[in-house]
C-alpha cells in the first residue's frame, strides 16, 4: 500500500516561541490527487506546506518520497525532489520582468550569460500546454494579482515540479480567475501531478479535491474523502460546531447620510486616464452599501480616494457634512473613519511592530493611551488584551507578538478589531474576510451587521458574489471606473449582478442621478 | 573684442571643461557603480568615503615605492590600479562580515569605517614619513596621445591632456553594465536587494549574493580612490583632506542615477562638471567679470547635490530590501 503514496509527512512537530505550529501531524499525498488542506487561521497549514518546502526544519518527524525517507534542508532540495509551491504572499521580484522571474535560480547561461531566448521558448511551451498566458515581458509590479499568481504557476512548471503545493491560491483572485484555475489544476492531476491546495472556501475543496486533510490548531483531526463528505461536516471537523454559511440580520434603516460622493474622479497609476470617473453615490448610518464588480474597475482607487491615500482629481467627499476631499488621513479618521484596506501588509499594518502596537495605532495619540507625550504601556496592554480576547487574534506571544510572524488571517483580524474598536461614523472595507476561515468570516460578518445596527454607516468592497448578495442592504456595481447599477440583494439575482460586472447591462443615467 | 574672437575663446573654454571633468567623473563614476552593486545586492553601503581613502592611500604608497625604478608611468598607474582594488576589497570585507554574516546595523558599520581611515592614515604617515600622508611624484598626465589626438574635435575632446584613468574608467562601465544586465550573476545579485526572501526560495545563497555585492563595491571604491589621488589629486593622499567627500558624492551620484549603471554615468557626468567650474571660472568670460569668491564655486558640487537629492529623492526608487539583514525565518 504504502508506496502509493508519494511524499508522507509523518507525524511533523514544529514548534516556534511560544506556540506549537504543528503538533504530530501526518499527511499523506497520493499520485495524481488533489489534496486539501484545511484549518482555521493559524492552524499550521503554512507551516508545514514551508517544511515540505524546506524553508523550515521540522523539530521532529519524518518525510518520505516514494516511500524513502529524504531531508528536505532548503527549498534546493525541494526543487530536486521536485516540489514546488505557490507562497500565500507570493515570492516575485516586482521590478523584474515575468520572464526574469520565472527563470531566475535556474537560468540557462552560456558562459555565465544568460539565455533569455532559450528560457522564454521553455516557458512558451508550458503556457500554451496549459493555457496560461503572460505577457513575458511585463513588470511584476504593473500586473494584476491574478497574472502574478500565474507566473508563480509557471515558475513551478518551468522546474519540472511534479508536487505542486498551493497556499491559499484562491484567496486573491476574482471568480472567474478561480474556475480558470481550478481548471488547471484538474489539468494538472490528469497529467500526473500531485497538489496540495490549500483553502478556506469550502465550495472550492468539494469542487476539485479529492481528500482532505483537516488541521486543529496545530493537530490533525483527520483525513477524510471528499465524495463521502460534506461542507458541514469539514466545517465542524475544522471549527470543532457547527457554522452557518449565511448572514442573519434584520432589514436595514437606514437614517442621515454619513457619506456623499459626489462626481469624483481618481487619476488611475498606471494609466494616463482616469480609474474613477464621475462617480457619485451615498451611504447612510444603519445600512450595509456593498461595490461589487470584477477586480481592477476602479474600486481600488475609489477607496485610495475615500480613505485619502491618493488625491482625487475632481469631485468632493463629504463625511459627516464636513468636505473631506483634501482632508489627510489622521483628520478622516477623527472624523469617523474606519478602514479595512486591501493589503493588509502595506496598509494595514506596521508588520514588524508588536500585536498591542499596531492595535493602538488609530489611537495611541488619545488621552487614554499618553501622558504629556508619553506612551501609556499599561493602558496599551490592557486594550490590547481586551481586543485580542474579544476578537480571537492567536499568535505565539499575546500582546508581544510581532505581527510578521502571525498567520495571514490573524493578521487580518487584528485590523478589523483596530477599525471597528475605534469611535467611527463610517466603515470602509475592502474584502474584509479575505484569507479567513469559515469561523472567522462568519464572526466577521456578524460584526460588520451589528456595526451597522449601532447606526453605522458600512461601506464594503468585495469581489466575491455570494459575499456581496449575503451582506449588503445595497449594491452598487462598479465597471471601467462608473457605477453601472443600482440593485437591491432581496430582489436582484446573481445573474443580473454578473451581467452588469460584465458590461453587459447598465441602467440609464436618469436612475442613477444625485440631485 | 569681436564675435569672432568671443567664439575661439567660447570653443578653448570648452575643451578645457571637457578634458578637466572626465578624469573628476571617473572616481565618481566608479564608486557610484561600487555603491550600486553593493545596495542593489541589499546592503547600504556608507562606507564608499572609507574604501576609496584605502585604495587610495595603498595605491599610492605602491606607487611611492616604485617611483624611482624608472618603470613606465602608465604600467605603475595600472599595477597601482590593482593595488588599490584588492585593498579596497580587503576593506570592504570588514563590511560585509559584519553586515551580512553578523547582521549588524550597515549604515552605523559604514559610519565607522569611514572614522577610523582618516585617522589611521595620519599616524601610519607621522610614523613613516613625518608628514600627513604620502606624495609621489610620477607624472600619470598624458598631453597628447599619438595618432588619436590628432583627430580633430574628438581628438582635442578626449584624447589630449587627459589620463588613462577616463578610458579604464569607461570600460569598466562597459563592464559592469553587461555584468549587472546580461549575466547570471547580475541577475541574482539584483533579486537579492529586491525581495531576498524570493530569492532564498529559488534556492539562490543570498548571504554569498551580498557578499559579492560588497565586494564589487570595495574593488571599484578603491579603483575609483586611487584614480581620485591620480587625477585630481596629482598622487598625493593625506589624512586631512582624504578624499574630500568624493564617497558621500558618489552616494549622491548613485541616487541620482537611480540606481542603474547608465544613468549613473550621466549622474557622475553633471557632478564633474559643477566641480570642474572652480578651476575653469577665470576662463569663462561673463563669470570672470563677476568677481565671485572662488569658495562659492568650491561649494558647486556639494550644495548641486543637495539640491539635486532635494528635488529626485521622492521619485527615487531604492532598492527594497537594502539595509535589512537577510533573516531566513521571517517571511
Ligand atoms: N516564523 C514564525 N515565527 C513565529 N511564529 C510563527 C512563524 N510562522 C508561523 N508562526 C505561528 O504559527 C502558527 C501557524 O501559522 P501558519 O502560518 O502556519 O497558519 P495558517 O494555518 O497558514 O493560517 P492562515 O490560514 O491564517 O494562513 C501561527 O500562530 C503563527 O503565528
Ligand atoms: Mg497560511
Amino acid at each position: 500500500m504504502e508506496d502509493n503514496y508519494i511524499i508522507e509527512m509523518l507525524n511533523i512537530t514544529k514548534v516556534f516561541p511560544g506556540i506549537v505550529a504543528n503538533d504530530n501531524v501526518t499527511l499523506r499525498l497520493k499520485k495524481g490527487e488533489i489534496h486539501a488542506l484545511l484549518g482555521e487561521n493559524g492552524a499550521g497549514k503554512s507551516t508545514l506546506m514551508s517544511i515540505l518546502f524546506g524553508l523550515y526544519q521540522a523539530d521532529s518527524g519524518e518525510i518520505r518520497k516514494n516511500g524513502k525517507v529524504v531531508k528536505i534542508n532548503n527549498p534546493n532540495d525541494a526543487n530536486a525532489l521536485g516540489i514546488g509551491m505557490v507562497h500565500q504572499h507570493f515570492k516575485l521580484v516586482e521590478i523584474f520582468t515575468v520572464l526574469e522571474n520565472i527563470m531566475l535560480g535556474d537560468e540557462p547561461t552560456k558562459l555565465g550569460f544568460l539565455q533569455r531566448k532559450q528560457a522564454r521558448e521553455r516557458i512558451m511551451k508550458f503556457s500554451q500546454q496549459y493555457g496560461l498566458e503572460v505577457n513575458l515581458d511585463a513588470l511584476i509590479e504593473d500586473i494584476s494579482v491574478g497574472m502574478q499568481q500565474r507566473v508563480e504557476i509557471l515558475k513551478m512548471l518551468y522546474r519540472d515540479n511534479e508536487i505542486l503545493i498551493f497556499d491559499e491560491p484562491t484567496a486573491v483572485l476574482t471568480p472567474q480567475e478561480i474556475d480558470d484555475l481550478m481548471e488547471i489544476m484538474r489539468e494538472f492531476a490528469r497529467s500526473g501531478k500531485s497538489i496540495i491546495f490549500i483553502t478556506h472556501k469550502l465550495n472550492e475543496i468539494m469542487a476539485v479535491a479529492d481528500r482532505c486533510t483537516v488541521l486543529r490548531k496545530g493537530k490533525c483531526v483527520g483525513t477524510v474523502n471528499i465524495k463521502d463528505t460534506t461542507k458541514e461536516e469539514l466545517s465542524r471537523m475544522m471549527v470543532g460546531r457547527d457554522v452557518s454559511f449565511s448572514v442573519n440580520k434584520a432589514d436595514a434603516n437606514p437614517g442621515e447620510v454619513v457619506l456623499s460622493v459626489r462626481n469624483l474622479s481618481v487619476p488611475s497609476s498606471i494609466h494616463k486616464t482616469n480609474a474613477v470617473r464621475n462617480v457619485s453615490f451615498d451611504v447612510r448610518a444603519g445600512e450595509i452599501v456593498c461595490i461589487a464588480g470584477i477586480d481592477g474597475n476602479g474600486q481600488t482607487e475609489l477607496v485610495y480616494a475615500l480613505t485619502g491615500l491618493e488625491r482625487p482629481s475632481g469631485g468632493t467627499i463629504t463625511l459627516c457634512g464636513r468636505d473631506i476631499t483634501r482632508a489627510s488621513i489622521r483628520n478622516r479618521s477623527k472624523t469617523g473613519m474606519s478602514h479595512i484596506p486591501e493589503d493588509r501588509q502595506k496598509h494595514g499594518l506596521i508588520l514588524d511592530y508588536t500585536l498591542e502596537e499596531n492595535l493602538v495605532l488609530q489611537r495611541y495619540w488619545q488621552p487614554e493611551f499618553q501622558n504629556k507625550g508619553f506612551i501609556r504601556f499599561d493602558a496599551m496592554r490592557s486594550y490590547a488584551t481586551r481586543l485580542i480576547d474579544q476578537y480571537d487574534i492567536r499568535s505565539g506571544q499575546g500582546p508581544v507578538t510581532i505581527v510578521r510572524s502571525m498567520s495571514g488571517g490573524n493578521q487580518q483580524k487584528a485590523i478589523v478589531a483596530r477599525e471597528l474598536d475605534k469611535d467611527h461614523k463610517l466603515l470602509v472595507a475592502v474584502q474584509p474576510t479575505r484569507g479567513l476561515d469559515v469561523g472567522a468570516i462568519e464572526y466577521i460578518h456578524r460584526q460588520l451587521v451589528s456595526d451597522r445596527d449601532a447606526g453605522k454607516a458600512v461601506l464594503i468592497v468585495s469581489f466575491e458574489l455570494d459575499e456581496v448578495m449575503d451582506i449588503s442592504d445595497r449594491i452598487l456595481v462598479m465597471y471601467e471606473g462608473e457605477i453601472v447599477g443600482e440593485l437591491d440583494p432581496k430582489t436582484t439575482t446573481v445573474q443580473e449582478l454578473g451581467l452588469y460586472m460584465s458590461g453587459a447591462k447598465r441602467s440609464t443615467v436618469k436612475e442613477m442621478s444625485y440631485a | 573684442m569681436n564675435s569672432n574672437d568671443l567664439l575661439k575663446e567660447f570653443i578653448d573654454v570648452f575643451y578645457f571643461i571637457v578634458q578637466n571633468m572626465l578624469p573628476v567623473a571617473i572616481p565618481l563614476l566608479l564608486v557610484a557603480l561600487g555603491g550600486m552593486f553593493s545596495e542593489r545586492s541589499g546592503v547600504i553601503n556608507i562606507a564608499l568615503e572609507g574604501i576609496m581613502l584605502f585604495g587610495a592611500f595603498f595605491g599610492c604608497l605602491f606607487v611611492y615605492y616604485v617611483q624611482n625604478t624608472g618603470l613606465n608611468p602608465q604600467v605603475i598607474l595600472l599595477l597601482g590600479m590593482v593595488i588599490g582594488a584588492i585593498s579596497g576589497f580587503i576593506y570592504s570585507l570588514l563590511l560585509s562580515v559584519a553586515a551580512v554574516n553578523l547582521k549588524a546595523d550597515q549604515t552605523i558599520t559604514g559610519t565607522a569605517l569611514n572614522l577610523i581611515i582618516p585617522a589611521g592614515i595620519l599616524l601610519f604617515s607621522r610614523m613613516y614619513f613625518n608628514s600627513d600622508g604620502v606624495t609621489t611624484r610620477v607624472r600619470f598626465y598624458i598631453s597628447k596621445i599619438p595618432v588619436l589626438g590628432d583627430i580633430p574635435v574628438i581628438g582635442r575632446l578626449f584624447f589630449q591632456n587627459t589620463y588613462i584613468t577616463v578610458y579604464i574608467g569607461l570600460l569598466l562601465l562597459v563592464i559592469c553594465t553587461i555584468f549587472f544586465y546580461k549575466t547570471r550573476l547580475g541577475l541574482r545579485l539584483r533579486a537579492c536587494g529586491e525581495h531576498p526572501h524570493a530569492a532564498d526560495s529559488v534556492g539562490i545563497n543570498v548571504y554569498r549574493m551580498r557578499h559579492l555585492g560588497v565586494g564589487l563595491s570595495g574593488i571599484l571604491g578603491g579603483i575609483g580612490g586611487f584614480f581620485y589621488a591620480v587625477g585630481i589629486m596629482d598622487g598625493n593622499v593625506n589624512g586631512h583632506t582624504g578624499v574630500a567627500g568624493f564617497g558621500f558624492l558618489a552616494l549622491a551620484v548613485m541616487i541620482f542615477g537611480q540606481w542603474k549603471p547608465i544613468r549613473i554615468f550621466f549622474a557622475a557626468l553633471f557632478f564633474a562638471f559643477f566641480r570642474t567650474l572652480a578651476p575653469s571660472r577665470s576662463l569663462i568670460p561673463f563669470v570672470r567679470d563677476m568677481n565671485i569668491n572662488a569658495a562659492y564655486f568650491k561649494m558647486l558640487p556639494y550644495a548641486a547635490t543637495m539640491v539635486v537629492l532635494a528635488f529626485t529623492s521622492k521619485k527615487s526608487r531604492a532598492p527594497k530590501a537594502e539595509g535589512i539583514p537577510f533573516d531566513k525565518g521571517q517571511r
